[in-house]
């Protein structure tokens, strides 16, 4: 935690390739719409890994704050006619304030029963959004035009967003704030000795995280065009890939929850398209298999992730081209 | 009326009374030495002071401000100190991390948090393992970490938990001359629970010695040493 | 109150069934400590197999235990000891890495059904599917009771093992303490990799049993997956009568809080017990008895 320049050349330079990127790819919006989807992920896995990464609060239950995000920019709109696109502040404020009451019970918890505590709550909030129909739309979900055609504009919203997220957990960790959420991730108990108090700090970490999940959420609204319960709360397809898209990134890392999002994404996409049409058809159904695999590689073989065990990374494959050689 | 005052403190973990109405006073600027052969309960004291476990009855008022309710962390904020018997560093965080994260207690800025670890790091003789991560540290280099990051908090009472155990006898007597010199330099309080007696007696004013939780004796090291019952305590009956 | 009747009598049996997919589960978190995220996933493959000796072999479903119970055992063996067992030693930042790993052992056991069955909902027909027994003006589903019988006799066995076992001793020494008990010279590596695959056959065998009355796809794991936490959680860690009481608990909640609070909610209720257990009462049902 060297007080240097805020970001380093090579961050530069990648947030530099964000800024072109999708001018390279200015004819093909299917490009531009994978690029998208990163960055909504680098979103939700920065936001999470905040929590869980540094803090050590493992969510299990991140799409409850998505979900409540995704809703806050699609009720007012169902119901008054109201631009979501407030939802991109007002969707991170009332995933703060969700944050925050969930906080009070599952803040209680430690661990595993944190895990599940946080998986629970958004569980609770997915059946109950499908189910309180004159207030969501119930199933049918909440149908909205999307502003623009071309997708350009999206693009460089989320990306802003995801450049936000990631100066924000970079600020707080280098703060007062960052070391507190360490040291209530190393040991908790020896945080509260040092008058560290664990509750507080947990919940700070907890309302900026909740936040980038809220506004990851609205957006997704606003880009999409549409939501139901079960896709902003789902607990497989929200809350744990994002938690997979932190742990192959590496938890704990700034850069960690890009690197995921990006192989997540790409990953998907790939064996979707069942390499291009290159492979037969039957390989675009093993997309979700691949990833599982990666995951369980992963947490045997690089535990700090991607990011995190970089050097172990390069070592291997320096000792693999050397005794080539 | 000394700087920290326990009066009759007991605490019982369901059947078991693990404290039994202990009263001691500790005076500013004292070292008081608590001992007690192994499960008298002296880390129980120690958890009670700055409430990792809620006291059942009694009462312990710090600086005149009654602590007994208070949470943990209030209760360093308000200037206790303490180490873990079982060390517990920050271990994926670099030495200097460590003590940074104990020095924000008192310092709200980076630089200034820095400016202190780096006083306790030279205070503590761990300058030069500064940029270790505090989970590859030598148990005498934890041991010492522990000390450092509860100084790093600013104390005006340290809680010492056999912070000399496993030591070697070199390292021993650094440890010695850190603990004289955080009174003497810092003009720091200090509890010190210890087993090894040549520390004990070496560096205490005054010892309060316990058996089954419950107060034997207090008074000068040597008179405790000559006391029969602590006698009795350590080494059983066969002694004599 | 017939009503009233039918849903409890639903929700014992219902409660019976969840009763033994929470034992495994205890089991599990009692000696590894560990939430296991693809108990229920092993439900989905013992069903898959179940359904397949039917289909094409004509096995029956009951008949089927004397084949999903050794293959999900061995299966889960061989997950616990090159997957779980491993990351022991591994330094890594969360300590819920198992927990993550059984994550991604679940995607990829559902993934790998998929492939091969697809997502089609499936379902066996026997003489007894949809059968039932009617006593005054209350129903009770065939398939369902006897479930609920193997529920209870998969219940004795287990607390037969734990008990009067040295196997069983050595498995409640392990999850007391685990240390304590390797220096006692139980070898807890193995005692943990049985245990793992003792749990997930019980649910294995529970699997032959629900697939007379489930429909099966290959998402039904994670919902068993769920109910199996909540149950655990409600009757105490490790304790195998609190997860009989914990099922009994669940399956009433769901059956009553459906007839007369609202059916849509049906899963919701579970979870919010579970909540309030987790934060109001830490040992669970347990705790109440001191047992």
């Amino acid at each position: 935690m060297e007080n240097k320049k805020f970001f380093s050349k090579g961050e530069l330079i990648i947030i530099f390739t964000g800024l072109v990127l999708p001018l390279l790819f200015y004819f093909s919006p299917y490009a531009q719409g994978l690029l998208i989807f990163i960055m909504m992920w680098v979103v939700l896995g920065t936001s999470w890994n905040l929590l869980a990464g540094y803090t050590g609060q493992v969510s299990f239950g991140h799409a409850a704050y998505f979900g409540v995000g995704a809703y806050t920019a699609a009720l007012p709109f169902l119901h008054y006619k109201i631009s979501p696109w407030w939802g991109l502040i007002a969707g991170g404020i009332m995933a703060v304030v969700i944050g925050y009451l969930l906080g009070v019970v599952v803040f209680r918890l430690r661990g595993p029963y944190f895990a599940l505590g946080t998986l629970a709550s958004a569980e609770i909030l997915r059946i109950a959004f499908g189910e309180e129909e004159w207030l969501t739309n119930g199933h049918n979900g909440i149908l909205y035009i999307t502003t623009w055609v071309t997708k350009i504009p999206y693009y460089y919203i989320i990306f802003a967003i995801a450049v936000a997220s990631i100066v924000s957990v970079k600020l707080l960790m280098r703060r007062r704030e960052g070391y507190y959420f360490l040291s209530i991730r190393e040991d908790e108990d020896a945080a509260m000795a040092l008058g560290i108090n664990t509750k507080k700090y947990k919940n700070i970490s907890m309302i900026v995280s909740s936040f980038w999940a809220g506004v990851a959420g609205a957006f997704y609204f606003i880009y999409m065009g549409f939501i139901d319960s079960e896709t902003v709360f789902a607990l497989h397809n929200i809350s744990i890939i994002t938690i997979l898209v932190g742990i192959i990134g590496g938890v704990g890392t700034i850069w960690g929850p890009a690197v995921g999002a990006i192989i997540m994404v790409l990953l998907q996409e790939l064996f979707r398209s069942a390499i291009f049409g290159l492979a037969p058809q039957w390989v675009s159904g093993m997309h979700a298999f691949v990833f599982g695999l990666l995951v369980i590689f992963v947490i045997l073989y690089l535990p700090g992730g991607v990011v995190g065990d970089w050097e172990l990374i390069k070592k291997k494959l320096h000792l693999k081209s050397n005794t080539e050689k | 009326m000394g700087i920290l005052t326990l009066n009759k403190v007991t605490k019982n973990f369901g059947g078991l009374t693990a404290v039994n109405k202990v009263s001691f006073t500790v005076e500013e600027g004292e070292i008081l030495g608590l001992i007690g052969p192994n499960g008298s309960g002296k880390t129980t004291i120690f958890n009670l002071i700055n409430h990792y476990y809620p006291v059942t009855s009694g009462e312990i008022i710090f600086k005149g401000i009654n602590i007994t309710h208070k949470q943990t962390h209030e209760i360093a904020m308000l200037g206790i100190g303490r180490t873990f018997q079982v060390v517990k560093p920050l271990k994926r965080l670099s030495v200097e991390d460590n003590i940074m994260a104990a020095a924000f207690a008192r310092e709200t800025t980076f630089a200034g948090a820095r400016k202190v670890a780096r006083e306790v790091l030279e205070f503590t003789h761990l300058d030069h393992v500064a940029n270790m991560k505090a989970g590859a540290l030598p148990i005498a280099g934890r041991k010492r970490l522990e000390i450092a990051k509860a100084l790093a908090t600013r104390p005006s009472l340290l809680l010492l938990d056999e912070t000399a155990a496993g030591l070697n006898p070199s390292e021993l007597d650094e440890a010695i001359d850190i603990i004289k010199a955080i009174r003497s330099e810092l003009g720091i309080t200090i509890i010190i629970v210890e087993h090894i007696m040549k520390v004990i007696m070496n560096i205490s004013d005054r010892i309060h010695a316990i058996a089954f939780g419950t107060t034997i004796t207090e008074g000068k090291p040597e008179e405790v040493a000559k006391n029969p019952t602590v006698i009795e305590a350590y080494l059983g009956t066969d002694y004599h | 109150m017939e009503m009233f009747l039918q849903s409890l009598i639903s929700g014992l049996l219902v409660g019976g069934l969840y009763a033994i997919i929470g034992i495994g589960m205890t089991l599990i978190m009692g000696v590894l400590k560990i939430i296991n995220l693809a108990h229920g996933q092993m439900l989905m493959v013992s069903m898959y197999i179940a359904w397949v000796a039917w289909y094409y072999l004509g096995i029956d479903p009951y008949l089927s235990v004397f084949i999903t119970v050794p293959v999900v055992f061995y299966l889960a063996k061989y997950i616990s000891k090159y997957l779980l067992n491993p990351l022991i030693e591994k330094d890594s930042i969360l300590p819920e890495n198992q927990v993550l790993m059984t994550v991604g052992i679940g995607i990829v056991l559902v993934e790998f059904m998929r492939f091969i069955f697809t997502s089609d909902y499936r379902s066996v027909q026997t003489s007894y599917t949809g059968q039932a027994w009617h006593i005054g003006g209350i129903s009770i589903a065939i398939p369902l009771f006897w479930a609920f019988l193997f529920s209870i006799a998969a219940t004795i066995f287990l607390f037969y093992l734990l008990m009067k076992t040295d196997l069983g001793r050595q498995i409640r020494a392990t999850a007391q303490d685990r240390l304590a008990a390797s220096l006692m010279g139980i070898s807890a590596e193995k005692i943990t990799i049985f245990t793992y695959a003792l749990g997930s056959a019980l649910i294995a065998a529970a699997g032959s049993f629900f697939l007379p009355i489930y429909y099966l796809y290959p998402d039904v794991g994670p919902e068993f997956t769920a109910k199996a936490f909540v149950i655990t959680i409600l009757g105490g860690l490790g304790s195998t009568v609190g997860a009989i009481a914990g099922g009994i608990v669940l399956g009433l909640a769901e059956t009553l809080g459906a007839t007369y609070i609202a059916a849509g909610y049906r899963d919701a209720f579970g979870l919010i017990i579970f909540l309030l257990v987790l934060v109001f009462l830490p040992g669970g049902l347990k705790s109440l008895t001191k047992v």
